[in-house]
């Protein structure tokens, strides 16, 4: 990751009118807890990050109907664009980034990338890889949007705001385990 | 129907549109396209990135057949079926079973305008399947009971009032106070949406892209509605035109760079879904609404992917549609065009899409006849050529139907222009368009007899009767010929002036039909400035570029004009001549389109030779041409300094608009330039009965900012023939050539 790539990533971030925190991965928690809106439901975060009590695993139907924040991991994100790709999982973190009208979306900050071409670099691998996971992915840029009646509004189906919480990188554990390059 | 009848109703219709739709859409497609462009300055390796786009495009339908086959393989080893349809109605059956052995009430769709192609929704509606389109401009159209009029944003042509009519109207029970704002509007119909997707049993979606490599759907959206129909219900119906298919997943990198700037004008849209189905995504049963989702799997998901033909494998055959299947369906081609920005897809549009680039899918999909209805809204003026992020040659694929079209065509009056008409088309095309595509043959005649031809035409009699066999204005005022041609002048005065033995280089000005016919002024204009900076000026007669017959779809005939101008200017170039054009629209027969009629080598040794006046100018004053034996500067009083220039569309498309803009300013004026991509003229497009209002309107945004205080009491001029001519009509002031106040008196 090269200097510059996080800077340039929260103005892409702050363009999208979307927030973002920037914290320590023991201090993910709280900074979650005060961030969220409950009811919130939530998928688990990587191993190390944990999720605040309040966030609802495992939601059902009427959980993702009710919840007004979701919380999952971004497993990479484009510094030019300020997007962040959520990859589905058999746990639903497709659908609890989607219904809520508030996503929280928590990134390793080393997972930041500089443009498009790394992201697809990285995407093809994973795509091709097979397994339970990583087969399919949100390329996630701002909240929903729709200008379809008459000028632009947030919120169409999708979230209506989106936060990231950008994890300073414990830098042995997550470069070896989270970059393949 | 005769004619002057169809030609009748077609005016009735673009007026109707033009009122009804016309504001909407020229709002909208506009911002998309101003959009567009301050999109792209942002992306450093823009024009790399349409390369590789080509690229990618061209070799996937190279390799189409492979593809399909592997696609078959990844998608059906991920667990899901791929049924490749031959037609609408084989894929319209094979999806009504997919639903009937899901035993599925209700289908909820994201946007697809391969759906709508197929027309999927009457047929699973008229086996008692609800569908319910979930893109809020889909579902507008839906509850409207109307068609696209945009491939991308489908309700264009709507205004928020006229939504928020509509929807106090259709769901007055279900409201207690009139919706008003967009927020309203958008927040009722996602609540009304949410509860359809919630109680959902099949999922359809199209899709933007698919990689062979792992069978992955890219689908392109902002609003989440794809997102949700495809997680949502266990059951997922993909559909896409074989064409979609590209290898690996790295090659969406491009397209995702590129479709969002190219159409609606935002970097990138809010979501790129890649879904490789069956997604592993646990479905989300509204009705078992206590049970964790995640006790469901991927085990309970079932995917069809729908691959449609439909006429796609034959245009792949066809050198001349090929081109179309490269289409990423970004829009761009519609927001660009002038005349799209006035009347929108239901006038500019076939069956399902809409656009210049529609031609070409209607002609493949649907038939000529269908294509015929719209296909003469295409001017050729090539705006779209660059706007294209895989630049597909859409005016060329509009000339070719074009062509096709007029084979097809007879008439009871082809005896009457016969004699005008010495070109190389098969009998029985429209009239209309054999006389202009005969053009320098009308030209020829009516400078040796005028000006009688001149007060002839433009008497009553002379203009009834243009107009209804010809299908020529009456409103227009007709382009006066000069019995003294730009040759046969040049030959009186002697020739050249400066001697080839002292000239610092030697130039043929190319006499192109206007110039040499009727704006004559603007050729001894353009001699007086080759001469001042020292140039040896030639004008040997030569045939006309053949850009007349071209944009009425005479392909043959051009081509023919193609061999004879190269045969007269070869030894020109072997003489290391320059060739100077002042109509742009020729120059750029010689840059783009005599690439298709001339062998590869002696299309770029004219190219490199050739330059537009204005180009030329430049490039002489750069490489040391002294600026003060142009202009008589001290004749002219200050305000005549204030200039507004009109560039010329094909000139803009060849870059060449900065170097006349460059040579003014050296020369001491101050240059406002038009924002405008047509000036709606766009040769004898303007001249036709049917598209004279289109015409004007197109126009009037040109004449907007000439008469706004910016614009009003500058000095008028324009680079093209027709441009001229269509500024004369808007405007109150006289206009020019640029070379015309750049020539020493």
């Amino acid at each position: 990751m090269a200097t510059g790539t996080v800077s340039t990533f929260e103005d892409s971030l702050e363009r999208l009118d979307v927030g973002w925190t920037r914290t320590s991965p023991e201090a993910v928690e709280s900074t979650l807890a005060e961030l969220i809106r409950g009811p919130a439901v939530g998928v688990a975060l990587a191993e190390s990050l944990s999720l605040p009590e309040s966030v609802r695993r495992d939601p059902t139907p009427a959980d993702l109907r009710e919840a007004k924040t979701g919380v999952t991991m971004a497993s990479l994100a484009i510094a030019d664009y300020g997007s962040l790709v959520l990859e589905s999982t058999p746990e639903g973190a497709e659908q609890v980034s989607l219904f809520p009208d508030l996503h929280v979306a928590v990134l390793y900050e080393s997972d930041i990338v500089d443009g498009m071409e790394e992201a697809f670099s990285w995407l093809g691998p994973r795509l091709r890889e097979g397994g339970t996971d990583g087969k399919s992915a949100i390329l996630a840029t701002g909240p929903s949007a729709t200008a379809d009646m008459g000028s632009l509004v947030r919120g169409a189906h999708g979230p209506k705001a989106v936060h990231v919480v950008i994890v300073a990188d414990d830098e042995d554990e997550n470069e070896a385990e989270r970059v393949d390059e | 129907m005769s004619k002057s009848t169809s030609r009748n109703e077609k005016a009735e219709k673009i007026r109707r549109l033009m009122v009804t739709e016309g504001d909407a859409v020229a709002t909208n497609t506009r911002g998309f396209n101003t959009g567009r462009y301050e999109s792209v300055a942002n992306l450093d390796d823009y024009e790399e990135l349409k390369q590789e786009a080509r690229a990618i495009k061209e070799d996937a339908i190279e390799r189409l057949p492979e593809l399909l086959e592997q696609v078959r393989e990844t998608v059906e080893a991920n667990g899901g079926t791929v049924y490749l349809a031959n037609d609408a109605a084989d894929a319209n059956r094979y999806i009504r079973e997919v639903c009937e052995d899901e035993a599925a009430e209700r289908v909820v769709k994201s946007k697809s305008m391969t759906s709508e192609e197929i027309e999927v929704n009457e047929d699973l509606e008229s086996a008692g399947i609800d569908v319910v389109e979930t893109d809020l401009g889909e579902w507008v159209l839906q509850v409207a009971d109307e068609a696209p009029s945009h491939i991308v944003a489908p309700a264009i042509h709507k205004s928020r009032q006229g939504i928020a009519d509509l929807f106090n109207e259709v769901f007055a029970d279900e409201l207690d106070d009139p919706l008003e704002t967009a927020e309203e509007l958008t927040m009722f119909a996602r609540e009304q949406l949410g509860e359809k997707i919630e109680g959902a049993d099949v999922g359809m979606t199209g899709a933007n892209f698919i990689t062979a490599d792992t069978g992955t759907l890219a689908l392109v959206t902002s609003e989440g509605n794809a997102r949700k129909s495809a997680v949502v219900p266990d059951t997922h119906v993909a559909v896409a035109g074989v064409e979609k298919i590209v290898p690996s997943v790295e090659d969406l990198q491009p397209f995702v760079e590129l479709i969002g700037r190219s159409g609606t004008g935002q970097d990138i849209t809010s979501y790129i879904s890649l879904l490789t189905p069956p997604v592993e995504s646990p479905p989300v049963d509204f009705a078992d609404d206590e049970t964790p989702i995640a006790e469901g799997s991927k085990s309970d998901r079932a995917f069809h992917l729908v691959l449609i033909d439909n006429g796609r494998l034959a245009m792949r055959e066809d050198e001349q549609l090929k081109e179309t299947l490269y289409c990423i369906r970004c829009s761009a081609c519609s927001n660009v065009c002038a005349n799209f920005q006035s009347v929108g897809g239901h006038a500019f549009g076939g069956e399902t899409y809409s656009g210049g680039i529609a031609t070409g899918w209607e002609a493949g999909i649907e038939g000529l006849d269908t294509a015929a209805e719209f296909n003469d809204l295409c001017t050729g003026c090539s705006r779209c050529v660059e706007a294209c992020p895989v630049g597909i040659d859409i005016p060329w694929i509009n000339t070719v139907v074009r062509d096709r079209i007029n084979r097809g065509e007879s008439s009871e009056f082809d005896w009457l222009v016969d004699g005008l008409t010495p070109d190389e088309e098969s009998g029985g095309m429209d009239l209309g368009k054999r006389f202009f595509g005969n053009f320098s043959t009308v030209a020829k005649v009516g400078s040796a007899t005028a000006p009688l031809s001149n007060w002839v035409a433009q008497t009553s009699v002379a203009r009834t009767a243009m107009e209804r066999v010809l299908g020529i204005d009456r409103r227009r005022e007709l382009p006066a010929f000069q019995r003294q041609t730009l040759v046969k002048w040049f030959d009186t005065r002697g020739g050249s002036r400066v001697d080839a033995a002292d000239a610092t280089r030697e130039a043929v000005l190319y006499p192109d039909l206007y110039t040499n016919h009727v704006q004559v002024e603007r050729g001894q204009a353009a001699v007086r400035a080759l001469e001042a900076l020292d140039v040896h000026v030639r004008i040997p007669d030569i045939s006309s570029s053949g850009r007349a017959p071209l944009s009425q779809g005479m392909i043959a005939t051009a081509e023919q004009h193609a061999h004879e101008v190269y045969g007269a200017l070869a030894e020109h170039v072997d003489a290391e001549r320059d060739i100077v054009v002042v109509e742009p629209s020729d120059l750029a027969m010689f840059d783009r389109e005599y690439e298709k009629f001339l062998p590869a080598k002696s299309h770029e040794r004219l190219s490199e030779h050739s330059y537009e006046v204005m180009e030329y100018l430049y490039g002489l004053l750069h490489n040391g041409g002294d600026a003060s034996v142009l202009r008589n500067a001290g004749d002219r009083s200050a305000e005549t300094d204030a200039v507004a220039y009109h560039s010329h569309c094909q000139q803009r498309t060849l870059g060449l608009e900065g170097h006349t803009v460059a040579v003014l300013e050296n020369l001491g004026y101050d240059v406002l330039t038009s924002e405008t991509e047509c000036c709606g003229m766009a040769g004898s497009f303007g001249y036709k009965s049917e598209y004279y209002e289109l015409s004007m309107d197109v126009g009037s945004r040109l004449q907007d900012q000439f008469t706004a205080p910016e614009g009003q009491g500058r000095t008028v001029v324009a680079s093209g023939t027709s441009c001229l001519e269509q500024l004369d009509a808007l405007l109150s002031r006289p206009t020019q050539h640029p070379v015309e106040l750049v020539a020493p008196k």
